[in-house]
C-alpha cells in the first residue's frame, strides 16, 4: 500500500523519513495542534507552495531545465479561478470551469514557448521564459478590467468553504469544524494527491528518461528518446501542476493579485526553496518549502531587531532592514548552489550510506 | 561534442548574409504608410534608432561574453543600473558644469560621467566573473543559477547604498529640448545617443575585425580549444571581454538614465528582459546580429507605441516570435552553438 503510493521511491534515510513524517502530521492535524487563524494560514501556504515548488523541481532537477515563467502559469491558475469566482459568483461550477480554462492556457503557453525554445537550446528556454513572464506580469497589471490590476481581485468561495459555515453542531476535539477547516482539507487533500501524483510521474519509464536527458541529452537522443518531445511533455505537465497549486492558492486566500502570484520575488523563492530542499528528488520540495516559509517570518523579525539594534551605525540599519530580506536570500541561494548542490535531502542521504 | 559541426557550411557561407540586413530598411520603409505623416514617421524612425543604439550598446557585452565563453550572464541587467546610478555620484561635483549653457561643458560632464561608470561597472565586472562565474564555466545549469542570485543581490546592494526611490535625472541644459528640420522634431539627446551608439558598433567592428585581439576574440569563439592549443590564454582573454563588455552596460545604463530621466533600482531587470529578446532575434553571440535585433526591437516598440499603445508591450515577444520561426536559432546564428 505505502510502496503504491509513494510509487516505490522510499526517502532512503531515517532522518529524511522522520522529517516528512513530521511534516505530513504536522500539515495533516495542523488545525488540531495550532491554534489561531495565522498558524492555519502558514499550513496551507506550505501545502500549496509544495505543490509549487515540486513541479518546478520536475524541470530543474528532473529534466534539468531552468524556466522562469513557473510564477506566470501559477499566476494563470490564481487569476483563472479568481476571475471565475469574481464574475460568474461562488458556485462550485465556476470554481472548476475557471480551473479548466486556467489549464488549457497554461499548457497552451507551455506547449508553445517550448516549441520555440526547447529545440534549440536549455539555456534559450531560460531567456525566452524570463522574457515572456515579465511582459505578462506588466501585461496583468494593465489589463485591470479583467484582473483589477495592482490591486488584484477579492472574491467570495463557495458557501461550503466559507468561516460561517457548520459541519457539526458541536466540537470536534475542542475544534470548531468551520469552513474554513474544509477549505484547509480541500486545499491539503488536494496537495497531497498532485504530490503523490508527481511522484509516480517521475519514477515511471517516462520519469527515468527525464532524468537520462538532464544526465545526457546527447546520448539519451542517440538511444532513440525524442528529447524534444520529453521535454515539452514535462514542461506542459509542470505547468499544469503550476497551475492548480495557484487555484488551491486563490481559493485559500480568497483573493489573487500580482504580488501574490506573479512577481519575480516568488520565482526567487521557489528557486531557492528546490535547491534548499535538493534538487532532483520531490521530497526536497516538501523539506525546502517547510523549511523555508517557516524560517522566512522568524527571520524577518530577527532582521527587524538587528536593524534596530544597530540603528546608530553606518549602513548596518539599511543591510538588515527587513525589506533587504532578498539581499540575503540571493546570497544564502548563490552559496548553496556552490556548496550545497544537492540540498538537504542529498545531505541526509549522503549520510546514511 | 558540438565541434563536429563547425565544417557545415564553410567557406561558401562566409559570404555576407545580406538577408537579415534588409530586415530593418524594410520595417522603416512599411512603417510609414502606417503612421501616415512623414514628419511623425522620421519623428519616431529617430527615436527609435536612438533607443536601438543605446539598447545595442548593453546588449553587445552580454553576446560577446557568451559567443566567446559559453557563458550568459543573467548579472548583466545588474551593471546596467550600477553604471547608471554610479554617474550620479558626479551630478553633485558637477552641478555647474551640467548646469552650464554650454554645449562643450555639458559635453564634458556627461563623459565624465561615463568614464566614472565605465570604470566602477569594469571593476565591478571583473569581480563578478572572478568569484561568482569563475567556479560554475561549463555548468549551464549552475551559471543560469548564480548568475540570477547575483543579479538580486547586485540590485538589493544598489537600493542599500541609493535608496528605493526612483532618482530623476534632469539632462544638461545645452542637450535639452529639440532641433527642428523643416517639420521633423529631433530631440538633441537621441542625435548623440545615435552618435555615440554608432561610435560604439564602429569601434567594436573595428576592433574584432582589424586587430590582432579581435581575430583571437573571433577564433575564439569559433573554436575555443585550437586557439589554446596555439599558445593563446583564452581566459585571460575572456575576462578582457567581460570587462570590456561590463563596462559597456555601465555606458548603456548612464544614457539609459538621462534618456528616461529616472533611475529606479529595478531598471537593470527591465532591461535584461528586453536585452535578452535583442540578443535571442541576434543569434546568441553574434554582435552584428545583435546590432540588427537592437534596432529591430527599439523601431518596433516606437511604431506600435504609437499605433496602437495597447500592444506596445506584445510587440517585442511577437518580433521575438517571428524572427525565430523564420530562423529557429536567431539572425545569425554563431557556427558551434
Amino acid at each position: 500500500m505505502l510502496r503504491a503510493l509513494l510509487s516505490d521511491d522510499y526517502p532512503r534515510s531515517r532522518v529524511l523519513s522522520a522529517a516528512l513524517l513530521i511534516a505530513f502530521f504536522g500539515l495533516a492535524l495542523a488545525p488540531f495542534l495550532f491554534s489561531g487563524s495565522q498558524s492555519l494560514n502558514a499550513a496551507a501556504k506550505i501545502c500549496y507552495f509544495i505543490v509549487l515548488v515540486a513541479s518546478y523541481d520536475l524541470l530543474l532537477g528532473y529534466t534539468g531545465i531552468v524556466s522562469f515563467a513557473h510564477t506566470m502559469f501559477f499566476g494563470i491558475g490564481g487569476y483563472g479561478a479568481g476571475i471565475a469566482l469574481f464574475t460568474w459568483g461562488p458556485s462550485w461550477s465556476s470554481l472548476s470551469l475557471g480551473t479548466a480554462i486556467a489549464l488549457v492556457l497554461s499548457t497552451a503557453v507551455a506547449l508553445l514557448i517550448g516549441l520555440f525554445s526547447l529545440r534549440v537550446r536549455a539555456i534559450f528556454f531560460a531567456m525566452i521564459t524570463l522574457a515572456v513572464a515579465s511582459v505578462f506580469a506588466i501585461l496583468a497589471s494593465q489589463l485591470g478590467w479583467l484582473t483589477g490590476g495592482e490591486d488584484g481581485r477579492t472574491y467570495q468561495i463557495p458557501p461550503l468553504l466559507r468561516p460561517g459555515f457548520r459541519l457539526f453542531e458541536q466540537d470536534l476535539f475542542g475544534v470548531t469544524i468551520n469552513g474554513r477547516i474544509i477549505a484547509y482539507y480541500l486545499v491539503f487533500l488536494t496537495s497531497l494527491f498532485l504530490f503523490l501524483l508527481m511522484l509516480r510521474v517521475v519514477n515511471s519509464p517516462f520519469g527515468r528518461v527525464l532524468q537520462a536527458i538532464r544526465e545526457n541529452d546527447f546520448r539519451a537522443e542517440a538511444l532513440g528518446y525524442r528529447t524534444v518531445l520529453y521535454r515539452s511533455i514535462i514542461n506542459c505537465v509542470s505547468a499544469g501542476m503550476a497551475t492548480l497549486a495557484g487555484v488551491l492558492c486563490a481559493v485559500w486566500l480568497r483573493y489573487t493579485g500580482p504580488a501574490t502570484t506573479l512577481s519575480f520575488d516568488i520565482m526567487l523563492d521557489i528557486l531557492l526553496m528546490v535547491v534548499i530542499g535538493g534538487m532532483g528528488t520531490l521530497y526536497g520540495a516538501v523539506l525546502g518549502a517547510t523549511i523555508f516559509l517557516l524560517a522566512e517570518s522568524y527571520l524577518q523579525n530577527l532582521m527587524g531587531l538587528v536593524s534596530k539594534a544597530t540603528a546608530g551605525l553606518p549602513l548596518l540599519p539599511q543591510l538588515f532592514d527587513p525589506d533587504r530580506w532578498l539581499l540575503w536570500l540571493g546570497l544564502l541561494f548563490i552559496l548553496s548552489v556552490y556548496f550545497f548542490p544537492t540540498g538537504i535531502v542529498g545531505k541526509l542521504r549522503g549520510g546514511a550510506r | 561534442m558540438s565541434a563536429i559541426e563547425t565544417s557545415e557550411g564553410g567557406l561558401v557561407a562566409r559570404a555576407i548574409d545580406w538577408r537579415p540586413l534588409v530586415l530593418v530598411p524594410l520595417l522603416i520603409a512599411a512603417a510609414l504608410p502606417l503612421v501616415g505623416s512623414p514628419s511623425t514617421w522620421a519623428t519616431l524612425t529617430l527615436a527609435g534608432l536612438a533607443m536601438g543604439m543605446m539598447i545595442f550598446i548593453m546588449a553587445s557585452g552580454l553576446t560577446l561574453v557568451f559567443g566567446l565563453m559559453d557563458v550568459i550572464n543573467f548579472g548583466h541587467g545588474a551593471f546596467i543600473s550600477l553604471g547608471a546610478y554610479s554617474g550620479t555620484l558626479l551630478l553633485l561635483p558637477l552641478a555647474g558644469w551640467l548646469a552650464a549653457d554650454s554645449l562643450a561643458l555639458n559635453f564634458v560632464a556627461l563623459l565624465a560621467m561615463i568614464g566614472l561608470a565605465m570604470l566602477i561597472t569594469g571593476i565591478a565586472g571583473y569581480f563578478f566573473e572572478r568569484v561568482i562565474i569563475k567556479p560554475v564555466y561549463g555548468r549551464h545549469l549552475h551559471q543560469i543559477l548564480v548568475t540570477v542570485g547575483g543579479l538580486i543581490v547586485a540590485q538589493q546592494i544598489i537600493i542599500v547604498l541609493w535608496g528605493p526611490i526612483q532618482i530623476t535625472l534632469s539632462l544638461p541644459t545645452a542637450l535639452r529640448g529639440i532641433i527642428v528640420f523643416g517639420d521633423i522634431a529631433v530631440e538633441r539627446y537621441r542625435l548623440i545617443a545615435v552618435v555615440i551608439g554608432l561610435v560604439v558598433f564602429g569601434g567594436m567592428l573595428l576592433v574584432l575585425n582589424r586587430t590582432k585581439i579581435g581575430l583571437l576574440i573571433r577564433a575564439g569563439v569559433e573554436n575555443r580549444e585550437m586557439v589554446e592549443a596555439l599558445g593563446y590564454h583564452i581566459d585571460r582573454l575572456f575576462i578582457g571581454v567581460f570587462v570590456a563588455g561590463s563596462a559597456l552596460a555601465g555606458l548603456g545604463g548612464v544614457m539609459w538614465g538621462f534618456y528616461r530621466e529616472a533611475l529606479t533600482p529595478g531598471m537593470g531587470l527591465e532591461l535584461l528582459v528586453l536585452i535578452f529578446i535583442v540578443v535571442i532575434i541576434g543569434g546568441l553571440g553574434s554582435v552584428g546580429g545583435c546590432f540588427i535585433g537592437a534596432l529591430l526591437v527599439a523601431l518596433t516598440a516606437n511604431y506600435t507605441g504609437f499605433l496602437a499603445p495597447k500592444l506596445a508591450l506584445g510587440s517585442n515577444i511577437l518580433l521575438m516570435v517571428l524572427i525565430l520561426l523564420w530562423r529557429a536559432r536567431g539572425l545569425y546564428p554563431v557556427a558551434k552553438r
